[in-house]
């Protein structure tokens, strides 16, 4: 009888220890007002959340279109790969899905200063085109929007390509069939049968992107400048340089929240739980 | 749109001429259908019943456009559709899983190739309550197919295809995930169905039973080609080959030698009082090799020798009796070689005709040995 809960007894005090406290202890930062010096006193001072979003808005809005953008470019480059490692990768699917993810064995910060080489302006890639004339001089793209976006794109990649692939993979061949079968060209079977049953996948790859994308400091920090600091830079340099933990933790609930109206409004909107129900099948 | 203005009742609904399929399996071509001729004539219940890998399914895939031919020519109603995609061909298909769009209602599943045929809505409607009604679907419209059992995913997935009125309707083993009872019901009412459409039936099956019961007509294949073509009664009373022998129901073979010619009965000689009596037929001469074939509930089993010598008659010993509720079936190790099944019908017999170690005369008439190939 006990036996379920016993089970779940490690996960409970794991969440408890590492998301529940540290949860409450950052809400409770975040409505505290002091210095680190002398100390933080609970105030239950909101302002701070009034300061902190008008200070940071333009970093927090940024933030959310860097995310969204990334995600849109993940879609567009994530479903045709899976779809064709699902459709056409035949005995070598795990061979194809191992490549892609071969470069995720490297570490992430190593792997996104490589492409700070690769991408600097006297560069691999940018050096040879301008000595050849194709680029003016002044060229650049580390520092800009295009860079931080590119590494947004190229590090969560997998996590758009997993979960599509997974979706399309457990189409039946057979349903396609049908579809052709009852008059569809293969367009109208794509449109008709594939998309609406890959949906799921595409959905679970947005969720793995977005909120990971929308608050990472990594990308910005490394390939980016002044004029595309993220929210999450913020947060970290409000937390370790600053030392304003109220400013800090006021920030992280804001994102959170902000992702967490987001998601479940995508949700609503795409009628997730009939897409859901068609997933657990 | 099929309109029946152009419908020539003596073309046939489909025909394939010289069809050939070759595989490329692990660097080796593998025939899976050779030269293949078959005409399948409007209306007809047409089985093609044979093993698994015998190409059965390569052929009706080549009829629905599934799969190209590497030659010869598939027609559906006179029209060459060799090089023809699936979407535009006047047949449709039942798959062996069904293979419903799981995303979809039973009916918006029902209503998908009229859709995409771009007919009237209000006549979609129409027609997909009317298919729905034939196979006893009404009042399931709005369920998912996960919310379904097997048999009315089964008729989902008949409606489905149905409801667009084809030439030709092609069902690959429709009824393989079903289980017996269900099964045969479904049987019976496929049959219904089909005379209620009047719509032509290609059915891929590997059960024999399956095919003898519902079909006009039964291609028995082998190995890339048809070893019979014939009605069901054809198929199991003068099996053409030792293959369809064996393969349709139970088939005792016997190998004998042509003794002598009375009249129009050949007489194979085995032991001391033993005969078998064969129909002549073709160029059937003396000191002929024949194999027979002998139904198991056409042979009588007795423990006192039959009277007269028109029958033929075999002696034996009773191996194995098993009861099977309707009929006994008996297994005779025979002393002219081989062992000979006997189904008993339990009408008549409240007891065994005999029990293991028994000593039995074999008996039957000599319209009931077939001679194959002859």
């Amino acid at each position: 009888m006990l036996a379920p809960y016993l089970l779940i007894l490690p996960g409970g005090l794991w969440l408890l220890l590492f998301f529940v406290i540290p949860m409450v202890t950052m809400l409770s930062l975040s409505l505290q007002q002091g210095d680190i010096v002398s100390g933080y006193v609970f105030t239950g001072h909101w302002q701070t959340y009034v300061d902190a979003v008008v200070n940071y808005r333009t970093q927090l809005v940024r933030s959310l279109i860097y995310g969204a953008v990334t995600t849109v470019i993940l879609i567009v480059l994530a479903f045709p790969v899976s779809y064709w490692i699902a459709f056409y990768g035949g005995r070598r699917k795990p061979t194809y899905l191992f490549l892609l993810l071969l470069p995720f064995f490297v570490s992430f910060v190593l792997r996104t200063i490589s492409w700070r080489y690769i991408l600097t302006d006297e560069g691999m890639l940018l050096g040879p085109l301008k000595s050849a004339g194709l680029l003016p001089d002044g060229f650049n793209i580390l520092g800009t929007p295009v860079a931080v976006i590119g590494g947004l794109v190229y590090n969560f990649l997998p996590f758009m390509v997993l979960p599509i692939y997974v979706a399309l993979e457990r189409i039946d061949p057979r349903v396609v069939e049908a579809a052709r079968d009852l008059y569809a060209d293969p367009a109208t079977a794509f449109r008709k049968v594939i998309l609406p049953l890959a949906l799921p996948g595409v959905f679970a790859g947005v969720l793995m992107t977005f909120v990971p994308a929308s608050s990472d400091y990594v990308n910005s920090a490394v390939l980016g400048s002044s004029s595309t600091t993220m929210i999450g830079q913020v947060i970290q340099s409000q937390y370790l340089t600053s030392s304003n933990y109220p400013t800090a933790s006021a920030l992280s609930f804001t994102l959170m929240a902000v992702l967490l109206v987001g998601v479940f409004a995508y949700a609503r909107a795409l009628g997730t739980e009939d897409v859901m129900k068609v997933a657990a099948r | 749109m099929t309109t029946a203005v152009d419908e020539d009742p003596g073309r046939p609904a489909i025909e394939l001429a010289g069809v050939h399929k070759d595989y490329l399996s692990h660097g080796e071509t593998v025939q899976a259908v050779r030269r293949l001729d078959l005409s399948i004539a409007q209306g007809e219940f047409f089985s093609l019943l044979g093993p698994s890998g015998c190409g059965k399914t390569t052929t009706m895939r080549m009829i629905a456009g599934f799969e190209e031919p590497t030659g010869g020519t598939v027609f559906l109603d006179g029209r060459d559709v060799t090089r023809v995609s699936p979407n535009k061909r006047d047949v449709n298909m039942v798959f062996q899983s069904y293979a419903l769009f799981p995303h979809l209602n039973a009916y918006q599943n029902v209503a998908f190739g009229l859709e995409r045929r771009k007919v009237d809505k209000a006549e979609i409607r129409r027609r997909c309550g009317e298919i729905m009604e034939i196979v006893s679907l009404t009042g399931m419209e709005k369920r998912a197919p996960r919310e379904m059992s097997g048999g009315q995913q089964q008729r989902v997935a008949l409606a489905r295809a149905l409801v667009n009125r084809p030439r030709a309707l092609l069902l690959d083993e429709p009824l393989g995930a079903l289980d017996l009872k269900l099964r045969q019901q479904m049987q019976v009412e496929l049959k219904r169905i089909q005379r209620e459409v009047g719509i032509t039936f290609v059915y891929v099956t590997h059960d024999q039973g399956e095919a003898l019961t519902m079909s006009d007509r039964i291609a028995v294949m082998d190995a890339g080609r048809i070893d019979q073509l014939g009605s069901p009664r054809e198929i199991y009373e003068r099996p053409a080959t030792r293959f369809v022998a064996g393969f349709i129901g139970t088939s005792n073979l016997l190998d004998g030698t042509v003794e002598s010619i009375t009249g129009d009965v050949a007489r194979l000689s085995y032991g001391e009082g033993e005969r078998v009596l064969v129909p002549v037929s073709g160029t059937m001469k003396t000191g002929d090799d024949l194999e027979v074939s002998v139904r198991p509930e056409k042979i009588d089993l007795s423990q006192q020798p039959p009277d007269g010598d028109g029958t033929s008659v075999l002696t034996g010993v009773v191996t194995e009796v098993v009861y099977h509720g309707t009929s006994t079936n008996y297994t005779v190790k025979t002393s002219a070689g081989p062992d000979l099944v006997v189904f008993d019908q339990n009408a008549f017999s409240a007891e065994d005709l005999a029990g293991p170690g028994d000593r039995v005369y074999l008996s039957w008439s000599p319209q009931h040995s077939y001679p194959i190939g002859v």
